[in-house]
């Protein structure tokens, strides 16, 4: 195990992005996924351990022009009482209920939810759905620099993302949803709260003359990845729902799915779970 | 071993100083470091509430936050609701309704309902259960605690 060398904690994106520059950072902000990784040894240090938390920039909930910016260090529970969130991407604010507890949601960032990465990490499933980039930060040149990359592209596996050494994540930003923009989360697990998702499934669309247009599709703990569901959505694309369209999305969903079998379910189980909720959504929204 | 850091924070009211290792978390600098026990060590994972406490006057799980991060800021521990008058509403409640076992998770469930009264004195039977489904009790269940909550809402308006 390696022995943290050196705490630092930057109160600017200039200052933070210099002082990650070098790598071999462990990045925190809300610490409740680092935290129990630490010290179940899941996850060791790197020399430097960095608190993100004093960082201004990565703060705030604002609508610029068409766009809705939300900083990486906005908690699940601001999130969930947001106006804004609410009435114009109401999918954020859904899940944001369904996630963890009171205390746990007071603490966990949602750039902490994206960088840790697990393909269960229920808020990355919404953000799928409303096109979201996630915009990060690096020290180039005797700058700051940053790049954006799609949150369904962001993932490489459990634990890993797109994100680089001497990057970080600042917030994410996504197109105000346009009038008749319906969008539903389900996540399955054994009891309402604290739970980690067995699965769970993300669906949005604009409902226009009957038809579902620009389909989003997310799955959640059913690949190393949240996973956007593009075979499902072709299924879906411009088409009037009724339950032979159902029936073959479900396939769809099933077919593009690769859950394994962990001490949460089987993966026979979460097949199941995938057909059952995918069904239900679209009934929902149809 | 990991670098230490000094960090200064008011705890209950005064301010303190204290000298941690960063990768420790806020529950063991205030039981080991602190001598404040009255926050407990349950799961260590986030799951229980026992280790319930408010940093800047929200509640947050002591277990999964990084003491460095106090830093600064304003940590209230169910010590800190004892005041001159003596216990809080909530904690008489508590007391009147015996929504007390064994009492391990008692702390952190008054610190939760503390923060739900004071985000919403309005708050309704169904909102205090929602609002403590991240506490645990394995002793004798919610309904006094619950009852204890719901009468500490109203007390809380009738003294206001």
């Amino acid at each position: 195990m390696t022995a943290i060398q050196n705490y630092a904690a930057p109160t600017s994106l200039e200052e933070a992005v210099q002082t990650v520059a070098g790598g071999g950072t462990t990045l925190f902000a809300g610490g409740t996924d680092l935290m129990p990784q630490a010290r179940s040894g899941a996850r060791t240090f790197n020399p430097l351990l960095v608190n993100l938390r004093r960082i201004p920039e990565l703060r705030g909930i604002a609508r610029t022009g068409e766009e809705i910016r939300v900083g990486a260090l906005t908690t699940v529970s601001e999130i969930l009482g947001h106006g804004l969130i609410r009435e114009r991407a109401g999918i954020l604010a859904d899940t944001a209920d369904c996630f963890a507890s009171g205390q746990v949601r007071n603490s966990a960032t949602l750039g902490g939810n994206i960088c840790n990465a697990s393909p269960a990490g229920d808020m990355i499933i919404p953000l799928i759905l409303l096109d979201a980039g996630a915009d990060l930060a690096s020290w180039s040149e005797g700058r700051v620099t940053g790049r954006t990359v799609p949150v369904a592209d962001f993932f490489t596996g459990p634990g890993r993302t797109r994100m680089e050494d001497g990057e970080i994540l600042t917030g994410v930003r996504f197109p105000v949803p346009r009038e008749g923009f319906t969008a539903r989360f389900k996540k399955f697990g054994t009891r309402p709260a604290l739970d980690i998702s067995v699965v769970s499934v993300g669906i949005a669309g604009v409902k226009e003359d009957g038809a579902l247009r620009d389909v989003r599709v997310a799955f959640g703990a059913v690949a190393p990845v949240p996973l956007r569901g593009r075979g499902t959505e072709a299924v879906l694309e411009g088409q009037v729902l009724n339950e032979a369209k159902i029936a073959e999305a479900v396939e769809a969903a099933e077919r593009e799915v690769s859950p394994i079998s962990d001490v949460r379910a089987s993966a026979w189980y979460r097949n199941e779970l995938v057909r059952t909720l995918t069904g239900r959504l679209l009934r929902d929204v149809m | 071993m990991s670098c230490k850091k000094e960090i200064s924070f008011t705890l209950n009211g005064r301010s303190v100083t204290v000298t941690i290792p960063v990768d420790m978390d806020t529950l063991t600098m205030l039981r080991d470091e602190l001598d404040m026990t009255g926050t407990k060590l349950g799961c260590g994972e986030g799951e229980c509430g026992s280790c319930t406490i408010l940093v800047d006057g929200v509640s947050v799980n002591s277990c999964l936050m990084f003491a460095v991060d106090c830093d600064g800021r304003e940590v209230t521990t169910v010590e800190g609701l004892i005041t001159d008058k003596g216990k809080s509403i909530l904690q008489e409640e508590f007391v009147n309704h015996g929504a007390v076992q064994c009492g391990f998770c008692t702390p952190g469930l008054v610190m939760q309902g503390t923060y739900l009264i004071k985000q919403d004195p309005g708050l309704s039977e169904e909102e205090i259960k929602r609002g403590i489904e991240g506490n645990l009790c394995r002793c004798t269940g919610y309904r006094k605690v619950i009852d204890a909550i719901a009468s500490a809402v109203k007390k809380t308006n009738a003294a206001e």
